[in-house]
């Protein structure tokens, strides 16, 4: 039986954009996940380290990083998992700006969600009753499927089209936008369906299936976005787009 | 590349599945057969089929390879979106013209 190791060597990006990999030494713990890690070294060896996290259940999507050469989610991520050598590199998030260390700017992730159209459009007042929704409707089916994103950006650090693309809205705006089109309350689809169809749209994603490779919830944005081409080409086809 | 483009490139390729299959068996037919330049020629001369047939592969084909183009370019080149579909259009416009030349060569 391997002897069980009790010390990690853990390399952490260090700088803005211009940086360096950065190594320490951390105890290792049972049930050990690489958040803990990143949590250890700023606790009790360097305090300027920087980085983002909230709930640590996977619940806020915060604390997206990259792992090894792979984008994750490190509060969920078990070190046993990533790090059976004993060895973890600790990036920022490809793809996006670097503020400082491990984290971040989302800034553009967020607005690519804006120009997708990611926001409820209502049909209704508050004066109206609640639509029904069957649970079974397709649409519903369709929307459910793609709805418990948590907006951690790893499927956009992941995309192949997002760093050869800077007008590409990216697997998970694009997801965002599919659950609404599937919305039957929402009445916002004309818009939507404009934004998605146009340069930097759904068509530009070439179908690599990172997004549903790396997503932490096993979500499948291909998939949506394939619906997304689907049904914006009908709506082309049929003269209700005019790009 | 926005819908417009992806419709037309997607249906050009739909439209070359089975054009290519029947080049390939020309192809295939006239190697196996043994059919001279002349035989060739003495079935192309003068038909409206055959004219038409590779008039809408160079058609389909130009199409098609400009929009992949202009992809290419667009993800891997400096190139703004204006100027990779200028060049694209330079592309597509240049394979018509060599594609159309040589059927005018073997129908005319």
């Amino acid at each position: 039986m391997p002897e069980r190791l009790t010390e990690l060597s853990v390399s952490l990006w260090r700088g803005g954009a211009e940086g360096r990999y950065e190594t320490y030494r951390v105890p290792r713990r049972d049930s050990q996940t690489v958040l803990d890690v990143v949590t250890y070294v700023q606790r009790h060896i360097d305090p300027t380290l920087s980085y983002r996290f909230a709930c640590r259940v996977g619940m806020c999507g915060s604390c997206a990083m990259t792992v090894n050469g792979r984008p994750r989610w490190t509060c969920r991520t078990h070190v046993a998992k990533v790090a059976g050598s004993g060895t973890l590199e600790i990036g920022p998030l490809e793809n996006l700006p670097v503020i400082k260390d491990l984290a971040t700017d989302m800034a553009p992730f967020f607005e690519k969600w804006r120009e997708a159209k990611g926001a409820f459009a209502p049909s209704r007042t508050r004066a109206d009753a609640m639509p029904p929704i069957r649970p079974d409707s397709s649409a519903r089916i369709a929307a459910d499927a793609a709805i418990e994103c948590i907006n951690c950006g790893v499927c956009y650090a992941a995309c192949d089209t997002v760093r050869w693309n800077a007008d590409y809205l990216g697997p998970a705006a694009l997801n965002r936008a599919w659950t609404l089109v599937n919305d039957e309350r929402d009445a916002g689809n004309a818009a939507r369906l404009a934004a998605v169809a146009a340069g930097g749209g759904c068509h530009a994603c070439h179908s690599h299936q990172s997004c549903q490779e790396h997503c932490p919830l096993s979500l499948n944005p291909t998939a949506s976005i394939a619906g997304l081409k689907r049904r914006t080409t009908r709506a082309y086809l049929k003269g209700e787009l005019k790009p | 590349m926005n819908v417009r483009l992806y419709v037309w490139q997607r249906g050009t390729a739909a439209l070359m599945v089975p054009l290519v299959a029947v080049h390939l068996a020309v192809i295939f037919y006239a190697t196996r057969q043994g059919l001279s330049a002349a035989d060739i020629l003495s079935r192309t001369r003068g038909s409206i089929a055959w004219a038409s047939y590779y008039g809408l592969f160079v058609a389909a084909v130009s199409i098609h390879a400009a929009i992949g183009v202009r992809n290419v370019l667009t993800e891997w080149s400096p190139l703004t979106d204006r100027s990779a579909g200028r060049l694209a259009v330079a592309f597509g416009l240049l394979l018509a013209v060599l594609g159309f030349r040589a059927v005018a060569a073997v129908v005319l």
